[in-house]
């Protein structure tokens, strides 16, 4: 038991120190009959590290790594290459093992890191204001889609039908305990996005305008437009971005006019870790807004010397002080990857952010040309960045299980996104990120032809 | 009171004349190994960068865009830093920070227990850190494999038939309980509109209860620290959805009179929510499921050692008794008579799950966390978790009676504690608080105890050992604060300006709230502003 | 022009048919430094005794009732901008809001400064 350093002496010298005498006598209070009588029957008993690493290298050597194929997976989680120095901070024991920010003297290394996490995050989304971080993308679109609630005071959502369908699960599923009503479009199959069936939808009782840049689809609606149309309701635009990287290409939503900016910041520094832990943005472009915002807060401010210093700050918006009356029940940030998404991005800087978006879209623009011309496929998308939609003509769920047993990761399926849309089922998300070669590329097109002929 | 320091810990030499720590002033600001850091928007700038691609940057005209005439024209204004630069500004930011790494983290509620670094290395082993959540099942089949065998352990543990494993913090979990009791009430057609919840509760109980929808009561405590059960027997009726108490509680404390509650308020057709953030202290030992628990959430980073990482991610995985798990969320995991692995999603759900309420979140839950909280269940096992509970109570009971003679402790009389010690403050001199005891023992090396928590104890101060401390660093912590609880009850007035030592003195929280500053701002280009004119960020920081 | 005092420590400047409400010095002691206060919107129908304001220190955010029902016509927008006016003045330049008064008998049973001094002694 190589994680408790007390011995049994030690337990007997503390035992008498208590005045108990056993530890069974410190859980007097626990009632007879729910007291187990040893450790639970049929559980197995502790282990070496080293058989311990056997077993969970043996149930990892029963995945496909993404590094190991060929790999063509997005909607809304990107494989990118993250540095080595990225993990190693993020590993350090002073950042790992520190706990939330309470007590700022002895937190600033945390604090700083906040302070200037929120920065970048601010920046790239064209805002006033980033917090700290949520959960993941889709925990921040709910978010969002309630304090447009709070701030409109008006309850009714509309969302554009090419938000990621598990995003708009998570706020159908929140709606229905919220008295928020939604106004839901199915997806269009369209080489653009149907934003003019979008702004149709706005109305005098809208809290807000969801929309998804680049959609679901992969192609890029026109947020000015959406904007203005919502604006002119006094609903807000809610704009989610599912691809930080995007933005190192794509005019920012803020600069869009979007109220309210939500995103998962997964592809910077965090990896694909099978859906989690994933890194949550929030900013708004008003900062009139900041004390509807959910989550933590850092800010600046100076210490009793006057050196300047951060701090959690407006905390009187959260649970621990407003209990029901919080913007959110919130109580955690996703701190260590938004360390790793900010030490990612400060190896990047502009420069970086914008080669790697260039690098993204050229390869993409490659692979789009090269499916094109596998006989059977067709490419749907007229705008993209690094993700696009090609038909198949058949299931594609079929072909992707297929594919995947040659050791393709095709990409991912409409069929299993919307598995109630049969007008999708011949739909194929392929992502490419700087971490596909165009060795790959011809993999999945030689493979794709073979399959499909 | 017993010797407190039998193991033979004995203190440094202590500091005794003032200002020990002050020197000649430095030009740099920095004193030998604390270092000042710069903001990356003061050092970096918009040309550098620490990243290569392999391949030289496309440029120029000619390349394909199919961006639809959406391209970014204005700059984002990141500023980049080149490798070396990036590990210094970051390693120098960390070493600001106290960890458990660093020393014992007593705070009450939350669990700092050590870190086991094999979790970190198993969670990044490539089948697990580069896998996609969307990747065809067959080609995850380890990866449900953790997820399934992490859920087995935790029923087992628990005693409870059902675990949905997507919620991605405590918070999330208890929303997922909460909203599984609501649809279970409402697929009866029984709508009820009030939750009770403790007035020593977690603040994120009533902000989830609200959430959800209802109205949130409080349940009166007892003298003993515990749920008043006649107050709250008195209070059920059809209106009463849930009560969420926490057990062992917020105030170290077992509610001995649990499965008596949770009789009662099954019999008035409400349903039972246990927070379980204080699991740690009963695991291996007591399973919540033979208590009458409904719903409780189990939060990974307290029990089963995933790191904080300063402030998150956590994990909440939610367990269901029999009445809650056919309203579980999506997706989760299904171990198919052949042996292997199926997910069920939106897609199959239908077919044998159409009860859920829905989808908390995009994808599966935290797997990086549940391999790290599988591989310290897998290292612990049944006997060695027994072990963690009683060593976490015995460690806990150690500090409550070898302090309770200098700091007050409302609750001692009733017994021993759990996992934690209560501690109030009275009898402070000098109008010293419970928080200029705490900044008192930064001074000392260790981080403070949870302050101000549980509301029901005036000055609360709520002392965590956990299971992974020794007996001399608990030695050294009880000789530190109760020299500190000495100064503050003789009113030392020192202890009002503490820290003295830590990299930064009290901060302005006053000034951060009335007018925050919560980003960068560039100085203006000294071309286009008058020379020394301070961004906003300057002005808050001289 | 009188003042009245409710035991939620709030005071009222009675002009006619419009109220000034304020929060009194000594529950700006008690709340500490005020950081935020988040005050109604001109024209929000105030009931008596429901939420009408809240107002914010670092740690705390305690709300503030509607001492007697109207609609509101004017709020403080100086607070916005300074709110430490609550800590420095809170009986004047410190006032929340301004509001018609919908029913005067509601004034009846409130404190006079006497009144209130001894109320707050009694504390």
């Amino acid at each position: 038991m190589r994680y408790l350093p007390l011995t049994p002496t030690d337990r007997s010298t503390m035992l008498a120190t208590i005045g108990a005498d056993s530890v069974d006598a410190l859980f007097a209070d626990v009632p007879a009959e729910a007291q187990l009588d040893g450790p639970i029957h049929g559980l197995p008993h502790h282990a070496s590290e080293m058989a311990v690493e056997k077993h969970m290298r043996r149930l990892a050597q029963r995945n496909l790594a993404a590094g190991d194929a060929a790999f063509f997976l997005g909607a809304g989680a990107y494989r990118h290459h993250v540095p080595a120095t990225v993990d190693h901070i993020i590993q350090r024991g002073e950042f790992l093992t520190a706990y939330t920010p309470y007590q700022p003297e002895i937190a600033q290394g945390t604090l700083q890191m906040l302070f200037e996490f929120q920065t970048q995050v601010a920046r790239l989304y064209g805002c006033a204001v980033a917090n700290a971080s949520m959960y993941d993308g889709s925990t921040a679109c709910w978010e969002a889609v309630a304090m447009a609630a709070r701030v409109t005071r008006r309850n009714r959502v509309v969302l554009s039908g090419a938000l990621h369908p598990h995003y708009a699960e998570v706020v159908r599923t929140m709606a229905k305990f919220t008295a928020d009503t939604i106004a839901d479009a199915p997806p269009a199959f369209q080489a653009r996005p149907d934003d003019d069936g979008l702004i149709a939808r706005i109305d005098k009782e809208t809290s807000c305008v969801v929309v998804q840049y680049p959609d679901i689809l992969g192609r890029l609606p026109d947020l000015e437009r959406i904007a203005e149309a919502a604006h002119a309701e006094g609903a807000l635009l809610v704009v989610v971005n599912t691809e930080p990287v995007a933005l190192g290409a794509l005019k920012s939503p803020g600069e869009c006019g979007a109220d309210i900016v939500v995103g998962e910041g997964q592809s910077i520094g965090v990896g694909l870790q099978f859906g989690g832990p994933y890194l949550g943005l929030f900013a708004v472009r008003d900062p009139k807004h900041v004390r509807q915002m959910p989550g933590r807060l850092c800010g600046e401010t100076q210490d009793a010397e006057g050196k300047r210093g951060f701090v959690l700050t407006l905390s009187t918006r959260e649970q621990h002080i407003r209990r029901e009356k919080a913007t959110s029940n919130i109580c955690t940030n996703s701190g260590l990857c938004a360390l790793a998404f900010s030490v990612h991005m400060t190896l990047l800087g502009e420069k970086g952010l914008r080669q790697l978006a260039l690098e993204n879209h050229r390869l993409a623009c490659l692979a789009a040309e090269r499916l094109a011309k596998v006989p059977g496929v067709a490419v749907l998308n007229e705008s993209f960045f690094n993700e696009f939609t090609v038909t198949l003509g058949r299931d594609a769920r079929d072909v992707v299980r297929r594919l995947a047993d040659r050791g393709v990761l095709a990409g991912v399926s409409l069929g299993r996104l919307y598995p109630q849309a049969s007008a999708l089922a011949e739909g194929l998300l392929v992502a490419v990120t700087e971490t596909t070669t165009e060795e790959d590329i011809d993999t999945l097109c030689a493979a794709l032809t073979e399959i499909l002929a | 009171m017993n010797a407190p320091n039998a193991s033979g810990w004995k203190p440094g030499t202590p500091v005794t004349v003032d200002h020990a720590m002050d020197g000649p002033p430095t030009v740099t600001g920095n004193r030998a190994l604390m270092l000042e850091e710069p903001l990356i928007f003061e050092i970096g700038n918009s040309e550098t960068t620490g990243v290569d691609f392999s391949s030289p940057p496309p440029e120029g005209e000619g390349l394909p865009n199919r961006l639809g005439g959406f391209e970014r024209s204005e700059p984002i204004n990141l500023p980049g830093l080149s490798e070396p630069e990036t590990v210094r500004h970051y390693t120098r930011l960390s070493r600001q920070n106290y960890a458990i790494d660093l020393g014992l983290f007593p705070l009450g509620s939350c669990t700092m227990k050590h870190n086991p670094r094999l979790n970190e290395k198993v969670a990044r082993l490539p089948g697990f850190a580069d896998c996609h959540p969307l990747a065809p099942i067959q080609t995850v089949q380890g990866a449900l494999g953790v997820i399934h065998e992490l859920s087995e352990w935790l029923k087992a543990l628990t005693g409870m038939p059902a675990v949905a494993m997507s919620p991605k913090a405590g918070a999330h979990g208890e929303l997922c309980g909460i909203l599984a009791i609501r649809a279970a009430l409402e697929a009866r057609g029984d709508v009820r509109k009030v939750v009770l919840c403790p007035e020593s509760a977690h603040g994120t109980n009533p902000a989830t209860a609200a959430f959800a929808g209802y109205e949130v009561e409080d349940i009166p405590a007892n003298a003993d620290g515990r749920v008043d059960f006649e107050a709250l027997e008195a209070r059920l009726g059809p209106d009463i959805a849930a009560v969420m108490i926490t057990n062992p509680n917020t105030c170290g404390l077992f509610e001995r009179d649990f499965k008596r509650i949770a009789d009662a308020v099954h019999a008035a057709g409400g349903l039972v929510y246990c927070d379980g953030a204080n699991f740690n202290a009963i695991v291996g030992r007591v399973r919540p499921g033979d208590l009458g628990v409904d719903a409780m959430h189990i939060n990974l980073h307290k029990t089963f050692s995933t790191p904080h990482g300063g402030g998150g991610p956590g994990s909440g995985p939610v367990v269901f008794s029999e009445a809650l798990a056919p309203f579980a969320p999506l997706p989760f995991v299904e171990k198919l008579d052949d042996g292997s692995f199926h997910l069920v999603e939106e897609e199959t759900a239908q077919e044998h799950h159409a009860s859920t309420f829905g989808r908390m979140t995009a994808f599966h839950g935290q797997m990086g966390m549940f391999t790290r909280a599988l591989a310290y269940i897998l290292s612990h096992g049944a006997d060695g978790l027994k072990q963690v509970a009683e060593d976490a109570v015995l460690n806990a009971n150690y500090i409550l009676r070898s302090l309770e003679d200098v700091l007050a402790a409302p609750f001692a009389h009733s017994g021993h504690c759990m996992h934690e010690a209560l501690f109030g403050d009275e009898g402070f001199g000098g109008g010293l608080s419970t928080l200029d005891l705490a900044k008192g023992l930064i001074d000392e090396g260790f981080h403070p105890m949870t302050m101000y928590f549980p509301l029901v104890v005036h000055g609360a101060m709520l002392v965590e050992p956990t299971e992974t401390e020794s007996k001399a660093s608990l030695d050294q912590f009880i000789a530190a604060l109760r020299s500190v609880a000495e100064r503050a009850k003789a009113g030392d007035e020192t202890l009002k300006s503490a820290p003295h030592y830590a990299p930064r003195r009290r901060l302005d929280e006053t000034q951060a709230a009335r007018k925050p500053v919560l980003a960068w701002q560039d100085p203006p280009a000294t071309s286009s502003a008058p020379a020394g004119t301070p961004s906003r960020s300057e002005r808050g920081g001289r | 022009m009188a003042r009245y005092f409710t035991d939620e420590h709030e005071w009222i400047d009675v002009e006619g048919d419009t109220a000034t409400v304020g929060i009194t010095d000594y529950a700006q002691e008690q709340l500490g430094d005020i950081v935020f206060v988040e005050l109604p919107d001109v024209g929000a129908q105030l009931a008596k005794g429901k939420d009408a304001a809240v107002v914010e220190s670092v740690k705390a955010a305690s709300d503030v009732y509607a001492p007697i029902s109207g609609e509101v016509i004017e709020a403080n927008d100086a607070l916005d901008d300074d709110p430490a006016l609550v800590n420095s003045n809170p009986e004047e330049e410190g006032w929340f809001f301004k509001l018609t008064i919908a029913d005067k008998a509601e004034l009846d049973g409130l404190m006079d400064a006497k009144a209130y001094k001894s109320f707050c002694d009694e504390l």
